[in-house]
């Protein structure tokens, strides 16, 4: 018992970083599922042992002597004994925070291995999903597919580049890997028209991802950017054109980008209308949904807009260069879906020194 | 039909549009900042604006608005100006038919 006591003051100001070392402290009760109940009585058993055991020659004495001076002696040992219970009662407590503050942690770490493997697994997504759209339940089936085979081509191109492979075979790669993301934007299309705000959301990207997020995808002329300096060997012709790509492309992002503020406005103005006027507002939640119409236009000219930027990227470059450029821009995704992960599972550790 | 076939050839650039329509509002704001001015009309804001839009539909803009006219000709809707437009072609095309 004096163990125990003497001990929990240390614990205290160790707060919580040290669980295991607490549990190994606390060997003498049974910890394993403990309601408190069981653990107070087992405490109680061993109080009362100790309180005959503990030398009071006071206590035993004041047993045989005026009844008013037993009296207060017998409060105070009550006293005692139940401000101990309570102090044990809340270390019970205490303990049984710890243990499922661990648990949690290992269902987040398993999260995260899973969501690593490059299963688009996401906390937030596991909370969205408690509609049962089945277009956007099949969609994010396929983009898993996606995925998987996206990191395989990857791996397949670094290979074919590093390899004596001859332009006519890279080109099948190539080709093939623009191939690949026709089929995302084709599935986006049809996931846009199932549900367009799941799409305007990316909420089947990773949260690195979604920081980068320009009407339900990326920013083409931004890809552009950031990707053609890690280009080789451009002609100056080359450059140019990919200048005058970069200008067109962020010209009709600014288009595109003007159009959906418009259309934001006018969405709101018709879910306002009659705001503060009697009767229902049924009237006001059917205009506003002819007006999604025009968002999946929005979004489906998004994608074409991204389409239109590879094909004409591809015509720009040698056969090579594109291989690069294509390995250049999987490679990018990828490390932002890696970036992700590393960022959940970073924070954390932040927040369990500050509880 | 012929009321298209007029206005689109006494107009170098011509979008048909509608008030309402922000995709169509998109494609004004490219040729905006491509620094020229087409004629827009709006088809709701007119009395036989349905039957235009009938019209277009038969011509084969796919029935979306806007439908862009550059030099009498019909261009298409948002999708072919912006490919027209990465391809580098939109610009010079626009200037050849510019007020």
């Amino acid at each position: 018992m004096n163990s125990t006591t003497t001990h929990f003051v240390p614990s205290r100001r160790m707060g919580l970083y040290e669980p295991l070392h607490q549990m190994s402290m606390w060997g003498d009760f049974r910890l394993d599922s403990p309601p408190p109940p069981p653990l107070v009585l087992e405490v109680d058993a061993n109080l009362d042992n100790q309180s005959e055991d503990t030398s009071r020659p006071t206590f035993g004495a004041s047993q045989e002597a005026s009844k008013p001076d037993d009296k207060v002696l017998r409060r105070l040992a009550q006293n005692r004994e139940a401000a101990r219970k309570s102090r044990l009662r809340k270390k019970a407590y205490v303990q049984q925070l710890e243990n499922s503050k661990l648990r949690l942690i290992q269902l987040e770490q398993e999260l995260d291995r899973a969501r690593q493997q490059g299963m688009c697994v996401d906390a937030s997504q596991l909370a969205y999903t408690g509609n049962t759209n089945p277009g956007i339940t099949a969609f994010e089936a396929e983009y898993g597919h996606w995925v998987e085979e996206q990191n395989r081509q990857v791996s397949d191109l670094k290979n074919a580049l590093h390899s004596e492979m001859g332009d006519m075979e890279l080109q099948i790669f190539v080709e093939g890997g623009m191939r690949h993301y026709f089929e995302l934007f084709a599935m986006k299309v049809t996931a846009a028209r199932a549900d367009v705000f799941y799409i305007m959301s990316g909420m089947w990207k990773t949260s690195a991802e979604r920081f980068f997020l320009w009407i339900g995808g990326f920013r083409p002329s931004e890809l552009l950017k950031v990707l053609s300096p890690h280009l080789d060997a451009l002609t100056e012709q080359q450059r140019l054109d990919i200048v005058n790509l970069t200008q067109s492309c962020q010209q009709a992002e600014d288009a595109l980008s003007q159009g959906m503020e418009k259309l934001q406005f006018i969405l709101a103005q018709a879910i306002a209308d009659g705001l503060l006027r009697e009767g229902n507002y049924l009237p006001q939640i059917g205009a506003a949904m002819n007006k999604l119409e025009d968002l999946v236009r929005f979004v489906v000219q998004a994608d074409h807009l991204r389409q239109e930027t590879l094909q004409q990227i591809s015509r720009i470059l040698t056969i090579r260069q594109a291989a690069s450029g294509l390995l250049a821009l999987g490679e990018y995704l990828q490390r932002l879906r890696v970036l992700s992960s590393c960022w959940s599972s970073h924070p954390r550790d932040v927040c369990v020194s500050k509880i | 039909m012929e009321k298209i076939v007029k206005l689109a050839s006494e107009n170098g650039i011509l979008i048909f549009s509608k008030s309402t329509c922000c995709l169509c509002y998109a494609v004004q704001i490219l040729f905006k900042e491509l620094r020229v001015q087409p004629r827009i009309i709006e088809i709701d804001t007119l009395p036989d604006g349905v039957e235009i839009e009938k019209a277009l539909k038969r011509l084969g803009s796919g029935g979306s608005l806007p439908a862009v006219f550059i030099g009498g000709k019909l261009v298409g809707s948002t999708k072919e100006v912006m490919s027209l437009h990465l391809s580098g072609n939109l610009v010079q095309l626009l200037r050849q038919h510019a007020v």
